[in-house]
């Protein structure tokens, strides 16, 4: 495994893990742009680019993009998040020129009026799908809730009315500055051929601008409330919590993460002994997310609506008790025994080191290896375990109930 | 595929039956650090007593809950201390236990599957624990209509009891007693017909030491043949209060071991296969008619269907019903040359990625084994690959054209179903 990364003079970075081994080679583009960027008008812009980028460049139509990335047997997709916009394939080594190739086009998309009006029909259709599954739009709600009116609480699919609204020529605008050659970066992972990386990179994206584009990062202020909201035609009751935890840029990240993984990981944690063991609940978990400027613990319950509020008390006087007691040692060892466990077997393949490298240099502008990862969750202590149960208390939260309860039983 | 990417390519798998009948078949790799199992158990839902739906799911759940010398919780705590990665799965005739770790750890994990398998407490105490965790589930899939939909679309196209729906019914689970989940687990978690996938870092000579010590004694049992029958149709509109309407059709195929299935699976990967596939192409990419569309290939040991879904709003759902239907006619009249092009550089690509992960790899091989009797490498699948051509494909299409479709919808309104073109 060798790191290497190279920048090109109109600012882009491009960043591997170069590893001989390997079959196969991940790569992709990273943006720096997701719903933290957007305003209100151009609300889930950043996601219905992500559809456009596939639509065609003045060298290729939408079905030469789609062809062309079978012909290589490429495996690929894009995703969008609160802050960034990730379009990546793997493919074999011999690809790897080939893949850049339409990657790098792809990044200068036309934007097409017509292909703009057909997709939009799509993402709608995208949102009404999700208003109509499990947690019934909650997660947006949630973050409204918690963050106020920072620009983490925005939704990232945004709503069938701004998505409805939003001309192409606002899109363009947004894709000028945010796609700019100093605000993406290109990873890859795997059996790359860096030297020719660099090449092939250069060839493509060397006469792209830079826009010095910054993003806005305002202190948040986080709120607690709780808030019931009844959906009749559910079977379940879920219940949504969000509460403050370690940032992306917080060496504290690493024991965050082991506290949740005692606390509330889908398998012997203290939630799922409680809860999800005697079939009370469907699921209960509890998992830490990194952001820049904010972390959070991010929880999750469903069950009968008639057991909500005992489960939900039970998870309370659950959260109190970690609060109040702390964990053990044997807790903490089993809990780094399975996420260590998960960090290497997760390694073997190309594409999830490609989003742990291209994660890495989105939020800290940082390579860490496997060995990094794992000697820093090895050193995490109980007293630090306690450090950040003191900083960021699990008790303190924001949360959100639907499903067929009227109101919440008091 | 090239001479050079053979190489990158394990060659070698081996297969040992144990006297009692269970098969090992493993594929070492001694560059990763990894190794991962695939137990299949001869214990399906298609074996599930009809007033006692859900039983093999719940016996999945109850194994787990104490064997050997562990109790319920040290049972899971030490898998997890082991950094096991686990999943478990109830299927037509087998229940799979899937589990993966660092290879240093392999041999303990084993053990421990070989406790949870053959030595299970099943503790009485905790049965209304192990039932209540499969309700639940089948609670849950009320909220995700495309699940329920595909689930009826099952029951509508296999003939009883291979459509059922491997959760059990909310009857079924409530009805099953403690001696009954003994008896149950008595009967089929048994040795004859069940197989065990290794992928990863290990020695093959030392597997099967440890195999034949941990397995060897594993007492054989026969069990009565399966009876099938017509499944009740009933309508095929299931409503739903919401402004999605989701559409399911399903057609008959030939099952992963006829000599055709590599044409059947590779005329459905035309279909559905990467974004250039004609079914994403015509329905979302060229009309704008919903967010997912997809068709796949489900094969059982003697059958198989083609099961195509897509869901959309409800004012957009007759249209793209008929789409998706008119695609599926369509494919009759066969496949164009670079649509198997792309649709070869896709397996081949997969094919060599899939041992990047032994947890893939060990299934793969295990469910092959079930299918044929035998495993074939990398290398062997990547030549059948390689000799598809696209009048192989068309003469089966010629054949065995789509039709006898089955419909089911989910949504405010029945939509108008297709009559069949023949």
């Amino acid at each position: 495994m060798k790191f290497r990364s190279h920048t090109l003079d109109n600012g882009l970075e491009i960043v591997a893990e170069c590893n001989d081994t390997a079959h196969s080679v991940g790569l992709g583009f990273f943006v720096r742009t997701g719903a933290r960027d957007e305003t209100d008008e151009v609300a889930g812009v950043s996601h219905f680019l992500e559809h456009m980028v596939f639509k065609g460049t003045p060298r290729r139509s939408a079905d030469d993009v789609n062809r062309e990335f079978d012909e290589l047997g490429a495996h690929y997709n894009a995703f969008t998040s609160e802050e960034n916009t990730v379009y990546y394939a793997s493919v074999l080594p011999e690809y790897q020129e080939g893949v850049i190739d339409i990657l790098a086009d792809i990044m200068r998309p036309s934007l097409r009026e017509e292909d703009f009006d057909m997709e939009k029909k799509v993402i709608i259709e995208e949102i009404q799908m999700y208003a109509d599954q499990p947690p019934f739009g909650m997660d947006d709600k949630i973050k409204e809730l918690h963050y106020g009116l920072h620009p983490l609480a925005r939704s990232v699919l945004g709503t069938e009315f701004t998505v409805g609204e939003l001309a192409v020529e606002q899109m363009r605008d947004y894709f000028e500055s945010r796609y700019a050659s100093d605000n993406l970066f290109v990873a890859a992972a795997g059996k790359v051929d860096f030297d020719a990386l660099v090449k092939q990179v250069e060839s493509r994206c060397g006469q792209w601008k830079p826009a010095l584009t910054v993003r806005d990062l305002p202190p948040y202020h986080s709120h607690s409330s709780f808030q019931c909201v009844a959906r009749p035609a559910s079977t379940q009751q879920y219940v949504l919590q969000l509460a403050d935890a370690p940032a992306a840029e917080d060496d504290r990240r690493f024991a965050a993460k082991l506290l949740a993984t005692m606390f509330g990981d889908d398998s012997g944690s203290r939630l799922y002994w409680e809860l999800v063991d005697p079939g009370i609940v469907e699921s209960a978990s509890t998992g830490h997310y990194e952001y820049q400027g904010a972390g959070m613990y991010f929880s999750w319950l469903s069950c009968a609506p008639k057991d909500a509020a005992e489960n939900y008390s039970r998870m309370s006087e659950l959260q109190g008790v970690a609060q109040q007691q702390g964990f053990t040692e044997q807790e903490l060892h089993q809990a780094k025994s399975k996420v260590k466990a998960r960090v290497v077997l997760g390694s073997e393949r190309p594409r999830n080191r490609l989003f742990n490298v291209g994660g890495n240099w989105l939020q800290r502008r940082e390579y860490r290896s496997v060995a990094d990862d794992l000697k820093a969750l090895e050193a995490v202590t109980i007293n630090e375990i306690e450090q950040v149960l003191t900083d960021f208390p699990l008790t303190r939260h924001t949360t959100v109930t639907i499903g067929p309860l009227e109101s919440w039983p008091t | 595929m090239t001479a050079t990417t053979d190489k990158k390519l394990p060659h070698t798998i081996f297969s040992h039956r144990l006297a009692n009948g269970m098969s090992l078949v493993g594929e070492p790799n001694n560059s990763v650090q990894s190794a991962a199992i695939t137990l299949l158990v001869p214990c399906g839902y298609s074996a599930d007593p009809v007033d006692r739906l859900g039983l093999a799911s719940v016996l999945c759940d109850m194994v787990l809950r104490g064997a050997g010398s562990r109790d319920s919780r040290a049972l899971i705590n030490d898998l997890e201390v082991l950094g096991v990665e686990r999943g478990e799965s109830v299927g037509a005739t087998q229940t799979s236990f899937s589990a993966a770790t660092l290879a240093d750890s392999l041999y303990e994990m084993l053990a421990i599957y070989s406790d949870i398998v053959r030595r299970p407490h099943l503790p009485g105490d905790q049965l209304d624990a192990g039932k209540s965790v499969c309700l639940q589930e089948i609670y849950s899939i009320d909220d995700e209509p495309s699940q329920r939909l595909m689930i009826e679309l099952r029951r509508r196209t296999y003939p009883e009891p291979w459509g059922r729906s491997s959760h059990g019914s909310e009857a079924g689970i409530a009805a099953i007693s403690s001696p009954q989940l003994t008896e149950h687990w008595s009967h089929y978690y048994r040795p004859n017909s069940a197989i065990l996938g290794v992928a990863g870092n290990f020695e093959w000579e030392q597997l099967v030491d440890h195999v034949e010590e941990l397995f060897g004694d594993w007492q054989v049992n026969d069990v009565p043949m399966i009876v099938e029958k017509q499944a009740d149709m009933g309508a095929p509109h299931l409503e739903y209060d919401s402004n999605q309407c989701h559409i399911g059709i399903a057609y008959p195929s030939v099952p992963y071991r006829d000599p055709d299935y590599l044409r059947a699976w590779a005329a459905v990967g035309v279909l559905s296969g990467g974004m250039s596939s004609r079914l994403f192409t015509e329905v979302r990419e060229r009309r704008g008619l919903c967010y997912t569309v997809s068709a796949s290939l489900q094969t059982q040991l003697d059958r198989a269907r083609v099961l195509c879904y897509a869901g959309t709003s409800e004012e957009r759902a007759q249209e793209t019903l008929d789409v998706t239907h008119a695609e599926l006619l369509r494919l009759r009249d066969g496949v164009l040359p670079e649509e198997l092009s792309r649709l070869k550089a896709r397996i081949k690509s997969g094919l060599i990625m899939q041992q990047e992960s032994t947890s893939s790899r060990s299934g793969s091989i295990a469910r092959e084994w079930y299918h044929l009797g035998r495993v074939r490498t990398l290398v062997e699948l990547g030549q059948l690959v390689d000799e598809l051509t696209g009048p192989m494909i068309n003469e089966y299409l010629e054949s065995h054209p789509p039709r006898d479709f089955t419909f089911a919808t989910l949504g405010p309104r029945p939509l108008e179903l297709p009559r069949e073109v023949s």
